[in-house]
């Protein structure tokens, strides 16, 4: 399951990039398209994140853009919500144009308190 | 993400932003970063070195059992008396495949990937190191059977190669459609079994063709090294494209 591989990655980065900061929110970005399951990674999130003292009991958020192709077909550009969609003609000969993005948008940090905590 | 290169690196000083005015203390800093930034960063660098020493390097993906191996044995005993060759082998576990490739009379590390379904681009850097490698030679990269995960981690090669088998059935393009869209060839291994089983040979072709029209797709047996004509006439051509690439950006410098 590569999903586990990705959130430790996210964890990493977010935690090195929070310098001891307290992390309640990490923004996620997975698209349609990416071949990453959102629920699995939700799931190894919970486990993964307990590892990490700065992301204790941090919130996940996660965005699913929806995927753009055109039909070889019928030319058409349409939305895929899926990688095992077929265009609305029928025809599976697809140029994916958008929707494979992976991408950690963004984090939310408190220098409350509870930050201080961590650093210690 | 940078805009104009698509790197992932972070930004040096991230931006930050205040979020919500109930939660005076809560900012908001923007990231940007590819989740896969790092495997892509070791998968460069691996790129890096292996075209400045001209080794023309291959990933070859497949499910579990469909001849990955055996595909490789028959192309090393044809490659070996010519060629340098070398290989890095996958595996969630054990030697098998390494010692197979060794008898061969072939240089290879085994890579154990422990609970990992894949290689990534930095345990492939660490293999590169553990291999005497010499210029203008083949790298073979034997990935873990698996249709899924290894799609999605470049290890810095110059080609893909997907191995389906008959037995797995003539839909598997459009069910694993991100491995098969990666393949730059897909070799249909265990055609002998035609008479046996039910595969259409043309709707596979025809499945591979919606996902990936540029993958040429050869059939053949590896157990009885049918169909390996084709396959080293396309592995040489491979060669011969990147040498003329090389000679083309050097003119350019």
């Amino acid at each position: 399951m590569h999903e586990l591989t990705l959130t430790s990655e996210v964890c990493k980065v977010v935690a090195e990039a929070s310098k001891g900061q307290r992390v309640t929110a990490v923004h996620l970005e997975i698209g349609k398209l990416s071949g990453v399951y959102a629920e699995a990674i939700r799931f190894c999130f919970e486990l993964v994140s307990a590892e990490f003292p700065e992301l204790a009991g941090a919130a996940l958020h996660i965005t699913e853009p929806e995927g753009r192709a055109r039909c070889r077909r019928c030319e058409q550009s349409f939305t895929l919500h899926s990688a095992l969609e077929a265009c609305p003609c029928g025809s599976f000969e697809l140029d994916w144009i958008s929707g494979r993005g992976l991408i950690i948008q963004a984090m939310e940090v408190t220098s409350c308190a509870e930050s201080a905590a961590v650093r210690a | 993400m940078c805009g104009i290169c698509g790197c992932s690196s972070l930004s040096p000083e991230p931006r930050r932003e205040p979020l919500d005015l109930s939660k005076p203390d809560t900012t908001l800093v923007r990231l940007e970063a590819r989740v896969l930034g790092k495997n892509e960063r070791f998968a460069m660098e691996n790129k890096k070195r292996l075209q400045a020493e001209r080794i023309l390097t291959l990933n070859l993906l497949s499910s579990p059992g469909a001849g990955k191996t055996t595909l490789l044995e028959r192309t090393l005993e044809a490659l070996l008396p010519t060629r340098a060759v070398f290989v890095i082998e996958g595996d969630q576990q054990g030697e098998l495949d390494a010692e197979r490739v060794r008898r061969v009379g072939c240089p290879v590390v085994q890579i154990n990937t422990g609970s990992g379904c894949h290689l990534d681009a930095q345990q492939v850097s660490h293999g590169l190191d553990a291999l005497p490698l010499v210029p203008d030679s083949l790298l073979f990269i034997e990935n873990v059977g698996n249709l899924v995960c290894p799609a999605l981690f470049d290890l810095g090669e110059a080609r893909r190669v997907v191995v389906a088998s008959t037995p797995e059935g003539d839909d598997k393009p459009r069910k694993y459609p991100h491995i098969f869209r990666g393949a730059d060839v897909v070799l249909l291994n265990k055609c002998d079994l035609l008479p046996y089983i039910r595969f259409d040979v043309e709707r596979f072709r025809s499945m591979v063709r919606e996902q990936n029209p540029r993958a040429e797709v050869i059939e053949c047996v590896a157990t009885q090294a049918s169909g390996i004509a084709a396959w080293l006439a396309w592995l040489s051509q491979q060669g011969a494209d990147l040498g003329r690439q090389e000679t083309r950006s050097s003119s350019h410098t």
